[in-house]
């Protein structure tokens, strides 16, 4: 007698959203199992990466974070430049660090400035990440939202505390939201609620869960997020049927561990292939846990998840 | 499939006796389906209910012990095939490969790395946990020679891997105290196999070419009384052997198919060439369902991510990690270097510990026992409150250690500063950055 598979039986899926523009526009969602679960349901699109570009010199990086970059750290439009011609980048994220008030604090016209210039700049679809400060995001990314009008951004996060404002300029200016929320299920749900409530369309949001790095709260996000998807696919829960996406890369290169030389921890081996399996290891883990958008730094990490998304998607 | 309490209760006598120390049967039988009585305590239960209640309570992955003394390997186990829905209780093993075709150089380096890769993090102890010895020249006695030198080197579980039963044979023979795990049957071998690990009390591992063969397998060795089986499932290309994964661990748990209800062994090692994919595909097996991965080779940078995302994955997801409480000193502090105060959550800790480190401004840091609360939960809960830490800064012995009387609290805590100068008379209380990462501008400017 066969040995008979035991297959779920899913009653929702993931909606499909497409991000940026024109011929390079990315179309992620649309997932009808669990995460490469391929046995028993469709995973059309697959997950993708984006890389990322910071607004500012960044001083405090790892050798091995910086040497993919060192010719154009400081020159975002250049920077994203490589990224695609060079790394393959199908995706932008621009990390507008410099606007922190509790930083650099730059003015709301400098990050629309760069921001500019890097949607100018390349023409895949661009990311704008602000800083989770709401009143300085509000007000930075309104601005971006509206001098980037029908650019089909990525814009976030939008938190409990600034939906209103920036989710109405997603509405406004055609964009998508990043929809945050703090490593909760109910809480994720609420902010969709919300969202949808103020009238932004379905196709016009994605889901941040919130990212914790390998070691540094990688295992509520990665709970969380199996949360999400068990609920959308399993539970018909259309509130929470959303591409997923995960800021990974800042988090996981600041960890101490990502940052020590090899020479302060003989234990923990090579710097630069440890930086990148810590943040590489983490990408894989929110992958298996459904994550369909990853934003990395290392040029390498890119092609190591790539190659083994292709792998864990190949024909049979 | 587990049995629920009303299933339970139609099998016991009914009769409310008490003698098992429970009011009612029906209240037994709800204790048993939650795994908090044992049948044991019911002396009346009819032989054919036990036998039957047995088998449904039996484990839906049977356990397996590799290895004996201080270096016992224990899996199987699990109930439950996602980490929210309860803690899944046996971390995947982490073994490296070796074999009598490597060089000494190359199986030395490979012994010594499995000695010295450990880390402690959060309390526990970090470290690989089996050590593979392949033949690939199928001489028994090279083998029997390399199992020696492994045996003398490592305390390590030892998986002894060929397919000629003479080979397995001479190993075993090397190792038999050391309750070896043996690799492997598969369909031409698998009687004599099944023997020597009958023979010897050791747990032995299948390998088949689909599925059905697996079952094939685990049915005849379960027959000649063997219990402690591990399955590899013979796919060695990425997708399949996910699927794998995932479809023996959820008919084990979700059907109770017991043909299937085995841990698993995976390969990572013969699925590429390169470390670093190989290290990815691991980490797969440890987030899906992989009872045991195989290495080709340990290196701080590979084996360390693992071990990290292993303790994330199989940590109890309802219990905060929790840090020591004690002082911390960063960057050699003297008697003048400043104090910071922050709570045990490990995440808290982990961030704080690494941004004091990274300004390289030495630096004590005090950690209070919050019950693993972070600090804005554990002060909107009270635990992190000015009688506590006044109590705790006067008796964990930082006052030994400093001449000045200055203590820096994290910025959510704000509102306990004047209390806190009360319960620490003639302290100065300095008010620091709601979030770590503005920590190192905070104490480069600070001034005790």
């Amino acid at each position: 007698m066969g040995f008979e598979i035991p297959k779920m039986n899913y009653t929702g899926s993931i909606k499909e959203i497409t991000l940026g523009k024109g011929d390079k526009a990315v179309t992620v969602g649309g997932e009808s199992s669990y995460p490469f679960y391929l046995f028993e349901g469709n995973m059309p699109r697959k997950p993708r990466i984006a890389m990322e570009v910071y607004d500012y010199e960044p001083t405090d990086w790892p050798e091995a974070a910086v040497e993919p970059f060192k010719d154009v750290l400081g020159n975002p439009a250049a920077w994203a430049k490589k990224n695609v011609e060079v790394y393959g980048a199908e995706m932008i994220a621009l990390q507008l660090r410099s606007i922190d008030p509790n930083g650099m604090n730059r003015s709301t016209e400098e990050a629309v400035k760069v921001t500019k210039i890097v949607v100018d700049a390349v023409d895949v679809p661009v990311i704008v990440w602000g800083v989770a400060n709401p009143e300085r995001d509000t007000e930075v990314l309104k601005a971006i939202a509206e001098q980037c009008a029908g650019e089909n951004l990525i814009i976030g996060p939008v938190e409990e505390k600034d939906y209103k404002q920036i989710g109405a300029a997603t509405i406004a200016y055609k964009h998508i939201a990043i929809a945050s929320s703090p490593i909760d299920v109910n809480l994720a749900k609420q902010l969709n609620i919300l969202l949808g409530n103020l009238g932004v369309p379905e196709n016009q949001m994605i889901v941040n869960p919130t990212t914790g790095a390998l070691g540094y709260g990688l295992e509520y996000s990665y709970s969380v997020i199996e949360r999400i998807r068990m609920a959308a696919l399993t539970q018909e829960d259309d509130k929470l049927q959303y591409p997923i996406i995960c800021n990974l890369g800042f988090e996981t290169w600041k960890t101490k561990e990502a940052k020590l030389p090899q020479a302060d921890a003989p234990t923990l081996g090579d710097a630069k292939k440890r930086g990148i399996l810590i943040e590489c290891v983490t990408a894989m883990s929110l992958l298996l846990a459904g994550a369909d958008i990853l934003i990395l730094r290392h040029p390498d990490s890119v092609k190591l998840i790539n190659s083994m998304i292709a792998k864990m998607t190949a024909a049979e | 499939m587990a049995l629920t309490g009303i299933e339970i209760y139609k099998m016991l006598p009914q009769t409310n006796c008490k003698d098992c120390g429970v009011p009612t049967c029906l209240a037994f039988a709800m204790k048993l389906a939650a795994g908090q009585a044992k049948l044991d305590a019911c002396p009346h239960v009819s032989a054919e209910a036990r036998e039957k209640l047995s088998s449904a309570s039996a484990p839906p992955v049977m356990p397996v012990s590799i290895g004996s003394g201080n270096s016992v390997f224990k899996t199987g186990g699990d109930t439950v095939l996602f980490r929210h829905e309860k803690t899944f209780v046996s971390p995947t093993g982490i073994a490296v490969l070796i074999t009598d075709k490597m060089s000494d150089t190359d199986v030395g380096k490979r012994l010594k790395n499995y000695k010295d890769l450990q880390y402690e993090r959060v309390g526990l102890h970090l470290k690989a946990d089996l050590v593979a010895i392949k033949s690939e020249s199928g001489d028994a006695s090279s083998f029997e020679k390399l199992v020696n030198t492994v045996k003398g080197e490592v305390d390590a579980g030892l998986i002894l891997m060929s397919d000629k039963v003479d080979v397995l044979t001479a190993g075993v023979k090397a190792c038999s105290d050391k309750k070896p795990l043996i690799y492997v049957a598969t369909k031409e071998n698998a009687d004599a196999v099944g023997n020597l690990a009958k023979a010897n009390k050791c747990p032995v591992a299948v390998k088949g070419s689909n599925l059905d063969e697996i079952i094939e397998l685990t049915t005849m060795l379960a027959g000649m009384g063997l219990k402690e089986i591990i399955i590899d499932a013979g796919s060695r290309t990425m997708r399949k052997a996910f699927e794998d994964q995932v479809i023996i661990r959820r008919a084990a748990i979700k059907k109770s198919f017991k043909q299937l209800g085995f841990p698993t062994i995976a390969f990572p090692c013969e699925m590429t060439n390169d470390l670093m994919e190989e290290t990815l595909i691991a980490s797969t097996f440890i987030a899906k369902y992989g009872s045991i991965v195989v290495l080709s080779d340990l290196e701080g940078e590979s084996l360390f991510p693992l071990l990290v995302q292993r303790m994330n994955i199989f940590t109890d997801p309802q219990r905060p990690m929790a840090t020591e409480k004690g002082i911390y000193p960063f960057n050699n502090p003297d008697e003048n270097s400043p104090v910071l105060i922050t709570s045990n959550f490990s995440l808290t800790y982990f961030i704080v510990s690494g941004e004091i480190e990274g300004s390289r401004v030495p630096t004590w840091l005090l950690v209070l026992d919050t019950e693993g609360l972070s600090v804005l939960t554990a002060w909107a809960a009270g635990k992190f409150a000015a009688d506590l830490i006044g109590a705790f800064v006067k008796k964990c012995g930082i006052m030994d250690k400093i001449k000045h009387k200055s203590l820096v609290i994290p910025g959510f805590a704000a509102s306990i500063s004047g209390e806190l100068e009360e319960e620490l008379a003639g302290w100065k209380i300095t008010i620091g950055p709601r979030e770590a990462q503005h920590i190192p501008g905070f104490i480069k400017e600070y001034k005790v």
